[in-house]
């Protein structure tokens, strides 16, 4: 394939690097700089895609990120497929591969394109119409549509890539670096302010980078020699940093943005090896100065979407940017003097102008003027209304307007073509602007929306803001970023241009035809035309966001950049509201798509979430320990043997524990070291049993409420001076009992001398249990005589082991004889050890949190977050005895008292024993009390704790239930979807219910 | 994203902020005397205004004390910050 439509002179490639690359199985060449969008037209190809609904052929339309119809997919093996990118943004190296969206099985041949035969058919809404309802129907639909549609493949495998984020902080961002945005960085380098300036292009300049340059000048430099020397000007100042590739995603509150730098997009394979692929930048600044320019409109009459109907500037900036000319004999559609600009270009280059279809009466601009004594044909008051070619455009159909343009008269002039240049004058970018807070106003004679107000530190220079003269915006631009950084550094440029800002406007052109009969493209890429729109307010939509909604306009990965205005034009004309009025619709982050890569950035794998280890993690992994997650903590949670099964595993260990000894690493509970004067006073209000007595050296379990009287957390306290305790939580509540815990000392009790600080990482605790723990103990700690009287259930003592300072607590939450060894973290995995080698005499047993929540259960003791789910209290938990009737208040006392929670058939936490002993229930299995053929049946509660008890050789279960307490021996039901299980409702204490075994 | 003046440690970004609720809510001193109207008014009632609105904020990874904030939820704008147990400024 040869280039046959690049010129053989000219543009801003690189001539001499030729790229070859691959584009729907097909190879072609173009060179280095090339777009994928400028490369394909200069191969001659258009055909690039198919519409969403109908799909019908669509050609590349634009030059930039407003593109809506040329989404490609890159092919890149498994793991590098990206999706839903713009031909007209990509820029190609060698080896590129990519294929056409949104077609199957070919853009050449589309079984889709059906759709389009039954249009009339599938009008707006007709998805919601016909699919939504009635809803069984749409699992029969839902795999074809899906099919139909698509929107790209997604990789399959993991992303290779390495992206990278980054704060910034700076002065002021400048966005955008047309003409505006380096006139406005000029001016802002001379105050020594730190400034950055981004760009989404490769290329720096904006709009002026392909200008005419026969027409344009700026101090007698052409307009890229200056945007050159500008730049160079720039680049040598040290306060600046200049980005390209950079895209504004979302512009947030407080001068807060995100923005996407593609680094290595553009590189070969080779060169991106080891590169950074994209870069998500969250920038700060003090002050934001809005230069994004502005988006050139598409005229809307039937059948404006063929391939080969192309922006008008964007054919401009393929033959001057890129020496491409996107077809040989040319028909331009405008309605203003820009297009103009467009001839002029096409013509200098040799390229045949059939006609300039012109919607005005009139134009006195000297570009007119031009055309004329260039001997090119200017149809005034003429509009199209039709054109043929189903792949490619070939003809256009020319009538005269009537007078008040509402209607055409005369006869149909057809015109041979294989490109259309369709220029409807310019929309300013002001998407950030309204992401920022901004609000619009509405030019009535420009028609467009600029802005009119911001809360922010921020301007809109240049034609974001409505100035579409070069020497205005580059004026405007230097006295308004002057006026808002304080300064005084104007500059006077020589500029030559001769555009002319008349202009005149039709939302929706007229037709010979009834409006049944066209197809008038508003949102190209969703297929939603005029007449979709007029439908959905036929069938009484209002608002425009409904008509959005309903319509899909807007809704497509382009969010509308082109066809938004003519949207709201249509509804205002039919509805006969004024467009300020009528508002506009949202535009919501992200301006341009970001990967989801870049969003990530490096917190993948490891990074994705903190981990946290105990001290004793290593000897838990090297004696092939299973982990479970219990929040951000790694918790050994069984240790099997060769072969063995979770289950044997967990039997093996629950029996040792109770029959020799056991070992859990009970590291990870919270631990908050609590001091001052009024500790006892806190903790009164923040237990709901008393605490003023506990005698120094003493534990004390303690059940922690919300004020709403339901169970938070639960854990043992231990007073370890007059003014000192040391109080335990859940593993997974102690951040935010710490946090709770601070709240109320600073905001409801500030008088209380009381300060806490977490100590969870400062201890590693080893607890050991069973008959043999107390030798275990004697063995491994000094300094502390371990009889009972001096050392009872529930007391505590400072020890040594080795000569490290430890503490003691006999505290058990498995119901044996138990203690617990709090030493500082370090020296925890030799404690362990140490543990570990007294015990082997007595079978010590290491046991992970399985076993330990087995143990437990056998004893009835509740698990915060298992048995309670945030809608329990203790009196649910029949735990009254817990509850101390004395204090005259604490955390959650006074909801113990309210109606509800004194309700009768409250759900209450009891035992269930399986008629069959073999049969263990399935936690979060519903308890019924009648078994019906199929649900719903009234459920009583469900399970919430459920094992094989290896010490009772039978099933147990804890279970919350509807009146649990009055149904003690009752028999219910669980069903499940194979069988029904009956149980009968015990006592929650399965095991040792005098506590004999803690003093065993 | 906003940038909140701690009133111990200054300007710092919001990620380091955690958001309380509203402010000026006082935990009744002897809730054993309120009808379970009125203490159902104290735990579960709360206002949801559009414009100035005073809320608690705690400078979570920070200095980790708690502050008042006026915040207009309409536009995110901070008017005031402001210790605990001190009024707004009007
Ligand atoms: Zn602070």
């Amino acid at each position: 394939m040869s280039n046959k439509f690049r010129l053989s002179t000219g543009g801003q490639i690189n001539r001499t690097e030729r790229i070859s690359f691959k584009f729907n199985g097909k190879i072609f060449f173009g060179f280095k700089g090339d777009t994928l969008a400028s490369a394909l037209l200069a191969n001659g190809v258009h055909l690039v895609g198919r519409s969403f609904k109908y799909h019908r052929p669509r050609g590349i339309f634009s030059s930039g990120a407003e593109e809506t119809n040329a989404l490609v997919q890159i092919i890149n093996g498994k793991n590098k497929n990206d999706p839903n990118l713009r031909a007209t943004q990509i820029e190609i190296f060698e080896g590129f591969n990519a294929e056409s969206q949104n077609c199957w099985p070919t853009v050449n041949f589309d079984l889709g394109a059906i759709n389009n035969l039954f249009s009339p058919i599938i009008p707006a809404g007709f998805y919601y119409k016909t699919f939504m309802w009635p809803a069984n129907l749409w699992g029969k639909y839902e795999h074809f549509i899906r099919r139909a549609a698509g929107l790209g493949k997604s990789p399959t495998e993991n992303d290779p890539d390495i992206y990278d984020h980054k704060y910034y902080h700076c002065d002021v961002l400048i966005v955008g670096a047309g003409p505006a945005g380096l006139s406005a960085a000029n001016v802002a380098i001379k105050a020594g302010k730190k400034v950055l300036l981004v760009d989404e292009r490769h290329h720096f300049g904006g709009d002026l980078s392909f200008a005419e340059e026969e027409i344009t000048k700026i101090n007698d430099l052409k307009p890229l020699d200056w945007i050159k020397k500008t730049y160079s000007e720039l680049q040598n100042n040290k306060n600046i940093m200049i980005l390209n590739r950079t895209s504004v995603a979302a512009y947030h509150n407080y001068n807060y943005l995100i923005m996407m730098q593609n680094l290595s997009d553009h590189l070969s394979e080779k060169e991106k090896k080891g590169k950074i692929r994209q870069r998500l930048w969250k920038v700060r600044a003090k002050k934001v100065i809005l230069a994004t320019g502005s988006i050139e409109r598409p005229m809307v009459f039937d059948c404006n979407d063929r391939p080969g109907i192309m922006l008008s500037s964007a054919v401009r900036k393929y033959i001057n940017y890129y020496g491409v000319k996107c077809g040989n004999n040319v028909v331009i559609f405008t309605n203003n003097d820009d297009a103009y600009e467009t001839a002029i270009s096409l013509h200098n280059r040799g390229v045949k102008i059939q006609a300039i279809v012109d919607i005005r009466e009139q134009s006195n601009g000297t570009l007119p003027k031009k055309c004329n004594e260039l001997g090119i044909k200017i149809l005034w008051k003429n509009t199209i209304v039709y054109t043929e070619g189903y792949k490619k455009i070939n003809k256009v159909h020319v009538m005269r307007l009537s007078n008040d343009n509402s209607s055409i008269i005369g006869n149909k002039l057809k015109i041979k073509c294989d490109l259309l240049c369709v220029s409807g004058g310019y929309t300013p970018a002001v998407h950030l602007f309204t992401q920022s807070g901004g609000k619009l106003i509405y030019n009535e004679e420009k028609y467009y929306f600029h802005p009119k107000s911001t809360s922010l530190n921020q301007i809109s220079v240049g034609s974001c803001n409505g100035i579409f003269n070069l020497k205005k915006i580059i004026e405007e631009t230097q006295t308004k970023t002057n006026e808002f950084l304080n300064l005084n550094h104007n500059e006077q440029l020589n500029i030559t241009e001769s555009k002319s800002g008349d202009f005149e406007n039709i939302w929706l052109l007229p037709s010979d035809k009834v409006s049944g009969k066209t197809k008038p493209f508003v949102d190209y890429q969703n297929d939603t035309t005029a007449n979709d729109i007029k439908l959905a307010l036929r069938e009484g939509y209002k608002s425009i966001e409904h008509v959005k909604r309903y319509t899909t306009t807007g809704m497509a990965t382009d969010q509308g950049k082109i066809g938004n205005m003519h949207a709201l034009g249509i509804v205002s004309k039919i509805t006969n509201t004024k467009m300020g009025e009528l508002g506009t619709t949202t535009f919501r982050p992200p301006y341009s798509p970001l990967t989801f890569g870049a969003i990530v950035g490096r917190n993948v794998k490891q990074f994705f979430d903190i981990v946290r280890k105990t001290p004793i993690h290593t000897w838990h992994e090297k004696h092939g320990a299973k982990f479970e997650d219990v929040g951000q903590w790694k918790r050994a949670w069984y240790y099997p043997n060769k072969n063995e099964s979770m289950y044997e595993a967990v039997q093996r260990e629950s029996k040792a524990a109770r029959n020799d000894s056991g070992i859990l690493d009970a590291s990870t509970l919270g631990k908050i070291d609590i001091q001052g004067t009024d500790a006892s006073e806190f903790l009164n209000r923040v237990y709901t049993n008393a605490w003023s007595k506990l005698a120094i050296g003493k534990c004390r379990y303690g059940l922690m409420l919300n004020d709403d009287g339901m169970v938070y957390d639960d854990g043992v306290t231990t007073r370890l001076g007059e003014n000192h305790y040391i109080m335990t939580t859940t593993t997974g509540g102690a951040a935010s009992v710490m946090n709770k815990l601070e709240d109320f000392l600073q905001t409801e009790w500030p008088e209380l001398k009381v300060y806490l600080t977490s100590v969870t990482d400062h201890f590693a605790t080893v607890s050991v249990c069973g008959p043999h723990s107390k030798k275990i103990l004697e063995k491994v700690v000094k300094n502390v005589d371990f009889s009972d009287q001096n050392f009872p259930h529930m007391s505590f003592k400072e020890g040594l082991v080795d000569n490290i300072k430890c503490r003691v607590m006999r505290i058990s939450f498995t119901g044996e004889l138990s203690y617990e060894i709090n030493i500082q973290s370090n020296y925890g995995q030799a404690t362990w050890k140490k543990c570990m080698d007294a015990g082997k005499e007595f079978k010590i047993t290491p046991y992970g949190t399985e076993a330990m929540h087995l143990l437990r259960a056998e004893k009835g003791f509740i698990i915060a977050g298992q048995e309670t789910d945030g809608t329990i209290t203790p009196i649910d938990l029949q735990m009254d005895w817990i509850i101390s009737k004395k204090k005259y208040d604490f955390i959650g006392k006074r909801s113990l008292y309210r109606s509800d929670t004194m309700r009768e058939n409250r759900k209450h936490l009891v035992g269930l024993l399986t008629d069959d002993p073999k049969e263990i229930l399935e936690e979060g299995a519903q308890i019924v009390e009648e078994v019906k053929n199929k649900p719903p049946m009234d459920m009583l509660g469900h399970v919430t704790s459920s094992y094989y008890s290896p010490n009772l050789n039978k099933s147990i279960a804890l279970a919350v239930i509807k009146n649990g307490k009055k149904l003690k021996g009752k028999k219910l039901f669980v069903p499940m979807p194979d069988k029904t299980i009956e149980v009968t409702v015990s006592d929650s204490v399965f095991l040792d219910k005098e506590g004999n075994r803690l003093n065993a | 994203m906003f940038i909140i003046k701690c009133p111990y440690c200054g300007d710092r970004d919001h990620s380091e902020f955690s958001y309380g609720g509203e402010a000026h809510i006082v935990r009744p001193k002897q809730p054993t005397e309120l009808s379970d109207d009125q203490w159902a008014e104290y735990l579960f009632m709360r206002k949801n205004i559009k414009g100035l609105q005073y809320e608690r904020w705690n400078h979570a990874h920070g200095c980790r004390r708690w502050f008042n904030m006026g915040r207009d939820t309409s536009n995110d704008k901070i008017h005031s910050v402001y210790k605990m147990g001190e009024k707004p400024e009007k």
